[in-house]
């Protein structure tokens, strides 16, 4: 398809702790669209920051290997002068915490100023005034000229992120990376930010790369889905497939635990154990199998694989065939003991 | 009797300026809240940063000084009570914090932090204490190994146990929860709301539930009041609050909310710019000249919301 926009081949990205080299994201394919959202869901852990942060090229010390096809280049290991280019021009980023995104020591304008200046030197100064002014405009400050000359700790929280977002898109760029954008945030003031990141989409016409942990927002925002679990892409398939019919054992646990408005449920599935750290990580056969003991060992293979199910909706390991929730037993009271 | 019984408490900061440093205005925190929680039931405070609801909590369990306002614990006023007989009321009240990264002191061990309120408050033996605390660990699905552990070497939400290990030591009455699962993963969310519902039916333990998340206070809560700036908008059972909101601002939170199902996605958006809509053009029926909320008005026995004049 010629709409790709970023080409991710088994992106490998390794950090070393004592001498040796740990995977936190380990063989990671996947495509990114343009004029979509891909959600990349996960616990904390489970290497999404990691990955957004490979692509935006911004390890400073990990090793990457594999491949990020973006219009012909491949990103890993790239001239850092070409990615100096690429990064806030063509590749925009939002992160979660805006006030420390932002220079305490600037008014936001000369920031977002700054940004667009740094890409094309060559406007002029009254224009990239202009230029600010729309964008804060754009992205729903209510009186953008006072609020050039004001400085961030001067904002609430819901207008920081606002700024860090008009920063991120000053140059109209193809690709969008949000990591937790509304974590941070109040419901009402998260609820403004999707929406306003949703309206946006539709008019630079970006692909977006959204990185979360939150199911809810998720269903809101995604086009398509990217379920991450231990550096591995576990399940991936469109919002609908994967909200209505999930199949890997981790993405059905996640989505019943958590408590939502619809209905109320008696008891949270619990998932068994913990996230297993970056050194403690089983790197052969199943990652998930540890937290799902009850499953025999014969379900899972040596070394899975993601298997294509249906049309995009791809699956990691077979044990989904087999997997089913436990009865709650007197043992699963008493889970984790160490 | 209701367990506990808060009437009109304020909670004023002053903002102290100038040369003398003397108060020139007060931020009031908590302005004027009333409610009252049964026995064995769970009560949940909601609210946006900013609202109050946790120095409406803190208030309560004296981290914070009341300015003016009644706290009724099982009949006696915990504003007005002596030194000695606080200490004796302090015993059923305790608190579950935020942050388990940083509630728990790192140079203790676990079994010395959880032997805390024990060793304050009972005489016991080390190894009367030393039962005691194992007791407490298996009760939150903890090895009895781990007392002589450090805190960083659980996980969040093994840490998040040990905060409440801590807090039922003493067999307490009322437990207030300030956002007890905000810092923890979703998995990890689920186990310790299940297991502060098991050990609530277990003990007969009360709640005050202070969270923004409103998932999990449809999830946990009996009774729910709502708190802007200081002030409640609507009180009244989750059933009342989710389904038939009266005030705007509730009304506004509710539909902020992500809805799970991908296919609503469209009219979910139209609803929320339909509320934001009503919301702006009603501002001034329910929020009086300085954007507070009037006070509270009965529209059924369990029902209050704060409705202006005209409202």
């Amino acid at each position: 398809m010629n709409d790709v926009l970023l080409e991710i081949k088994n992106l490998k990205t390794s950090f070393r702790i004592k001498d040796d080299y740990y995977a936190a994201v380990d063989d990671v394919s996947l495509n990114v669209r343009k004029n979509e959202v891909l959600a990349i869901v996960g616990e904390s852990g489970s290497g999404k920051s990691a990955f957004a942060f490979s692509i935006m090229g911004l390890h400073t010390r990990a090793k990457i290997e594999g491949e990020i096809n973006y219009k012909g280049n491949n990103l890993v290991n790239a001239n850092a002068n070409y990615m100096k280019q690429l990064r806030g021009s063509e590749m925009g980023m939002i992160f979660q915490d805006a006030l420390s995104a932002l220079n305490p020591l600037m008014v936001v304008g000369a920031q977002i100023d700054e940004a667009i200046f740094l890409h094309n030197p060559k406007i002029s100064k009254s224009l990239r005034k202009k230029q600010v002014i729309n964008l804060l405009n754009q992205v729903g400050i209510p009186r953008p000229e006072k609020t050039y000359y004001q400085y961030p700790h001067e904002l609430s929280g819901g207008m920081r992120q606002r700024i860090v977002i008009a920063m991120a898109i000053s140059n109209q760029p193809e690709l969008l990376i949000a990591d937790e954008p509304t974590t941070a945030l109040d419901v009402t003031i998260q609820s403004q930010i999707l929406d306003l990141i949703k309206e946006l989409k539709d008019t630079i016409h970006a692909g977006i790369i959204l990185i979360t942990h939150d199911l809810g927002v998720v269903a809101e925002m995604a086009d398509r889905v990217a379920v991450m679990y231990a550096g591995q892409i576990v399940e991936i398939a469109d919002i609908y497939t994967l909200m209505e019919n999930p199949q890997h054992p981790y993405t059905r646990s996640l989505l019943n635990s958590i408590p939502t408005l619809a209905e109320v449920k008696s008891d949270l599935h619990v998932i068994q154990g913990v996230v297993p750290s970056l050194q403690n990580l089983p790197r052969t056969g199943c990652r998930f199998a540890s937290r799902i003991p009850w499953i025999k060992d014969s379900a899972h293979e040596a070394s899975p694989e993601l298997h294509e199910i249906s049309h995009g909706h791809f699956v990691r390991c077979t044990c989904y065939k087999d997997f089913y929730f436990p009865e709650k037993s007197e043992e699963e009271r008493n889970y984790v003991a160490n | 009797m209701s367990l506990i019984e808060v009437e009109n408490l304020k909670v004023h900061f002053p903002i102290r300026g100038g040369v003398f440093q003397t108060v020139k205005d007060h931020v009031r925190a908590v302005d004027g809240v009333s409610f009252s929680i049964e026995q064995g039931q769970t009560y949940g405070l909601v609210g946006e940063s900013g609202s109050g609801k946790t120095t409406t909590g803190r208030a309560i369990i004296g981290l914070n000084d009341i300015t003016s306002g009644k706290v009724m614990f099982e009949g006696r006023d915990l504003a007005t009570v002596s030194r000695k007989e606080y200490i004796d009321v302090r015993k059923d009240i305790q608190m579950i914090f935020q942050d388990p990264f940083s509630s728990l002191n790192p140079k203790k061990r676990v079994g010395d932090i959880v032997a805390e309120p024990l060793r304050n408050y009972e005489n016991l033996s080390a190894k009367e204490e030393r039962i005691r605390v194992q007791e407490l660990m298996e009760l939150v699905g903890l090895s009895p190994e781990a007392i002589y552990k450090y805190p960083h070497e659980f996980s969040g939400g093994q840490r998040q146990r040990i905060g409440i290990a801590r807090a039922i030591a003493l067999k307490p009455k009322l437990i207030i929860a300030d956002e007890p699962v905000s810092a923890l993963d979703v998995s990890v969310q689920a186990q310790v709301l299940n297991f502060m519902r098991e050990i609530q039916k277990e003990l007969n333990l009360t709640y005050l539930f202070i969270s923004h998340d409103l998932g999990i206070i449809r999830h946990m809560c009996d009774h729910i009041g709502i708190m802007y700036k200081g002030r409640y908008v609507e009180h009244g059972t989750a059933e009342e609050i989710f389904t038939n909101p009266q005030h705007i601002y509730t009304k506004r939170l509710i539909a902020a909310i992500p809805d799970s199902d991908p296919r609503n996605r469209e009219k979910h958006y139209a609803n929320r710019k339909l509320v934001k809509a009503e919301y702006d053009r009603l501002e001034k029926d329910f929020f009086d000249e300085e954007g507070l909320p009037f006070s509270l008005k009965a529209i059924s026995a369990t029902h209050q919301v704060a409705l202006g004049e005209r409202g």
